[in-house]
């Protein structure tokens, strides 16, 4: 990739990270997530309700390199909300069963939200999330 | 490719006083889960508790180590 490719989709990147209040970092999309780790936080965010844009980092290797430098953070997925790293699948699971993950989204979760993140594999499709996908693709 | 005791000896080696158990989640050697007990992560957040974690494998992390899950705690006095 050329030093402007790579300056270029720095820029996407960073502005889709300022552009949506909740965007995850994932491998595969949240219909189709394509490693466990994702599967589990798309899982999490979905079982808070809140709406959340999601990046497909698989089709190009350098978007998942430049969402590491610009976060300090070496594994996907990564979540960020308002602009802020707020971690990947541990701490986001974590924060699910704490109740602060729905806070920081600034969402109430649903009466009937389950007390631990809903298995990845097999869990019933959430609602369908807004915003981008594969935006950067 | 590394093992549970390996990677528990080298969190240990680099955080001082830690205390590490690691389970190898496939048996493959590859993915791995790291809790860590350790004076060191007190007034740091849970991102710089982890990174501090990851930052003793590097690059490793996402290659010969596919996926590290951590989960990080302070003693409370």
């Amino acid at each position: 990739m050329s030093e402007d490719a790579q300056t270029q989709l720095r820029e996407q990147i960073q502005q889709a990270i300022t552009d949506n209040p909740v965007v995850l970092f994932m491998k595969g999309t949240p219909e189709q997530p394509r490693c466990g780790f994702s599967a589990r936080t798309v899982a999490a965010l979905e079982a808070t309700g809140s709406p959340f844009a999601a990046v497909d980092v698989l089709p190009h290797p350098a978007i998942r390199q430049v969402v590491s430098e610009i976060s300090n953070w070496p594994t996907i997925p990564q979540l960020f909300v308002n602009g802020e790293l707020v971690g990947g699948c541990d701490i986001v699971t974590e924060m699910y069963e704490s109740g602060e993950l729905a806070e920081t989204l600034g969402v109430a979760p649903p009466d009937d939200a389950p007390d631990t993140v809903p298995d990845g594999e097999g869990a019933v499709p959430g609602p369908a999330p807004m915003g981008i996908e594969n935006r950067l693709g | 490719m590394p093992t549970s005791e390996e990677i528990k000896l080298r969190i240990e080696a680099a955080i001082p006083g830690a205390e590490v158990a690691v389970e190898d989640l496939t048996g493959g050697g590859d993915h791995f889960r790291a809790e860590v007990l350790a004076d060191a992560f007190a007034g740091k957040s849970r991102l710089d508790q982890h990174r501090m974690v990851y930052d003793v494998f590097g690059p490793e992390v996402g290659g010969p180590i596919h996926a590290l899950s951590i989960k990080t705690q302070t003693r409370t006095p």
